[in-house]
């Protein structure tokens, strides 16, 4: 078994990327991503993984090399945040498109303006459709668990695409907390080397990207919108066998005290755990409450989702970034239209909270819930949780 | 469950106090959290760190607004900053100063337990600097009794290696110079 | 013009789109494009090799005795050749 460290989750993370025999990472640094990168570095100049290390002079770059050097076949990875990943923008869908298996670490952070370096999702929320397979994780463990599982998943050959990981900025990348580190012959098992569909080499000449007009583009896009709903299959099997190496279990969706709960409440990201203590304190008081985790962004998890969700009276979704003008966060969007087609559908309600880093704690959580079970809150609109009129 | 708040200024090493006490509690079985006040750091400006250590799995991740203990790494942040603030009334104040604690209780007008330690002079001569960071998570094992001032010991010698042992004395020195007013 | 083949339904789409036969450009004959054509005058030319340089089809090349001439299949006739051509031994002539 292996042994418990206290060590701060960027750290880990890019402990955890040092066990997956990566071929090369560029990484720009961008706080709160950059111990990720700072200490790759470290791992690969003091000759404990044989990897290239590209310092690059922008996100863009860091993306794009990448992006090159996965095209020869190579075990790619890097990381970034708020700024960094909105620089990335333009490249994140050729990636995706070009179905080249990249690793992303995000320490998901607010994107400016105003200038704020602190935690929310309003980071990762604009890359939503740029088809990369999009996974949050709540813990250190996690942190290390899913940057694992990410190449697996990322290179199968049913699936050929970037996978990115969300790791809340600072409440996670910065927190000093227990992990424990996998085996590496476990991981060495777990993580065959990588075969490439096709790969860039002069003897064997191939064109990736080639220029598509309307009469191949739209069946093009199909094919890559089936690659990342078929993924979930992948997902699926590498949590499976995950489960059974290292014995923790990964769901697209996890609840806590959900089995007959009126009232759902529905987080995302890091904010789980705080969230789980405001359940137990409701459920002594008797009210019938219980929690859900989004673990899988994209491809969305709808049947998984439905499931857990069609049987509550109310759902209270919190989001960590704002759709700006449009039907509440982008959570509450989409859990709104998995539902629509449900003959019997819970009333959801819409909270934004924890932007640019503001605190929420557990009497936030039972506080929220309340107005929700009060019905002090309405279903058509959503709420900023706290912020002062 | 200890939370546990700590003052200094960017750079005499709040973090580091933080994250050693973090990972030595985790090395003898507990779990524990230690995280800076997060945002942007700068040398000089007033930070506080956080510690929580705790026997059972650690869940909450929001912010600590009513801690066990603080420490107060520079004194001259007294006044500065309001060190008690959320401090349980029978919580526990330690502070890096040369003042006796019934003097430091009596100014701040705190009812719980207040400790004091000349850190700064014991890291001066152990250590060669003026820097008490380490020397105060003796002050802080000494008052919390969550594990034995050796427990530190692989921590800080993986952490400082051939200056592990000069730390390890200020921590002693602290431990067991600190003087106590209930 | 070369018909263009390829897949037809969406399922027949390489991973990624990625062309796996090499040199499946040069399929595709870009000198249906052409209107005008470059025509070289060997006693004016100088064998510097700027039309070799400038062409952006890179179908221009040298012959065994030191000039040049365009592939035809290629040469869409944009006449940069002609316009870069400073002993002007290049004249663009209509096709048909």
């Amino acid at each position: 078994m292996a042994k418990r460290v206290g060590m701060e989750v960027a750290l880990a993370v890019a402990e955890a990327v040092g066990q997956c025999n990566i071929d090369m990472a560029a990484v720009y640094p961008i706080t709160p991503q950059s111990h990720i990168g700072e200490h790759l570095s470290d791992l690969v100049a003091d000759g404990k993984i044989d990897a290239e290390f590209v310092t690059v002079e922008s996100e863009h770059s860091a993306i794009s090399a990448i992006i090159g050097a996965s095209g020869t076949g190579a075990r790619v990875y890097t990381a970034t945040s708020s700024q960094g990943l909105m620089l990335m923008h333009e490249i994140l869908p050729i990636a995706s498109a070009m179905r080249l298996p990249l690793v992303m670490g995000i320490a998901n952070r607010a994107v400016s303006g105003p200038l704020n370096i602190l935690n929310d999702h309003s980071d990762i929320m604009p890359q939503r459709d740029s088809g990369w397979i999009s996974i949050f994780v709540e813990n250190g463990q996690e942190a290390i668990d899913v940057s694992i599982q990410a190449f697996k998943i990322a290179e199968h050959k049913d699936v050929n695409l970037p996978v990115c990981v969300n790791i809340d900025g600072f409440q996670l990348t910065h927190m000093v907390e227990p992990v424990e580190f996998p085996d590496q012959e476990l991981v060495d098992k777990f993580l065959p080397p990588r075969v490439p569909f096709a790969s860039l080499h002069p003897s064997n000449p191939v064109t990736m990207g080639a220029f598509a007009m309307s009469d191949y583009f739209t069946e093009i896009l199909k094919a890559k919108d089936e690659a990342l709903k078929n993924s979930k299959k992948t997902i699926l099997a590498v949590w499976d066998e995950w489960a059974k190496m290292f014995g923790r279990t990964y769901k697209p969706v996890e609840t806590y005290k959900a089995d007959g709960a009126e009232i759902l409440l529905l987080t995302m990201g890091s904010m789980g755990e705080t969230a789980e203590i405001a359940i137990d304190e409701l459920r002594a008081k008797g009210m019938a409450v219980g929690l859900v985790k989004l673990r899988l962004w994209r491809p969305f998890p709808f049947a998984e989702i439905k499931e857990v969700l069609k049987k509550a009276k109310k759902v209270l979704v919190t989001d960590r970034a704002v759709s700006f003008g449009g039907p509440g966060g982008p959570v509450c969007g989409e859990i709104k239209a998995a539902l629509y087609n449900e003959a019997e559908r819970p009333a959801i309600y819409s909270y934004i909270i924890g932007l640019g880093g503001r605190d929420v704690t557990v009497g936030d959580f039972t506080s929220m819930i309340d107005k929700v079970n009060r019905e002090e809150v309405n279903t058509d609109t959503y709420e900023f949780l706290g912020v002062r009129e | 469950m200890i939370e546990v708040r700590w003052h200094g200024r960017g750079g005499q090493g709040a973090v580091t106090s933080v994250e050693l006490l973090a990972q030595a509690a985790i090395g003898v079985g507990k779990y524990a959290q230690g995280f800076p006040s997060f945002g942007p750091e700068r040398r000089g400006a007033p930070v506080a760190a956080f510690s929580r250590i705790d026997e059972k799995r650690i869940k909450v991740r929001s912010g600590i607004y009513k801690p066990d203990v603080v420490v107060v790494l520079d004194s001259s942040l007294i006044g500065l900053v309001n060190v008690t603030d959320g401090l349980k009334p029978d919580g526990i104040l330690i502070v890096n100063t040369t003042k006796a604690p019934a003097d430091v209780k009596k100014e701040l007008n705190f009812s719980g337990t207040v400790a004091t330690v000349d850190a700064t002079a014991i890291a001066r001569k152990e250590l060669g600097v003026p820097i008490a960071n380490t020397t105060m998570i003796g002050a802080l094992i000494k008052m919390i009794k969550v594990m034995e001032l050796d427990s530190l010991k692989e921590t800080v010698e993986h952490r400082f290696g051939r200056i592990a042992q000069k730390n390890l004395a200020a921590m002693k020195r602290a431990y067991e110079e600190i003087k106590i007013s209930n | 013009m070369t018909k263009k083949s390829g897949p037809a339904g969406w399922q027949e789409i390489t991973t990624g789109c990625v062309v796996l036969r090499s040199g499946s450009a040069s399929e595709y004959h870009t000198g249906t494009w052409r209107s005008q054509r470059p025509v070289w005058n060997d006693q004016k030319c100088i064998k510097c090799g700027i039309c070799y340089i400038f062409c952006p089809e890179g179908c221009v090349s040298q012959t065994e005795d030191g000039y040049f001439k365009a592939n035809l299949d290629y040469c869409k006739g944009c006449g940069i050749c002609a316009h870069e051509c400073w002993p002007r031994a290049i004249a663009m002539v209509e096709e048909g």
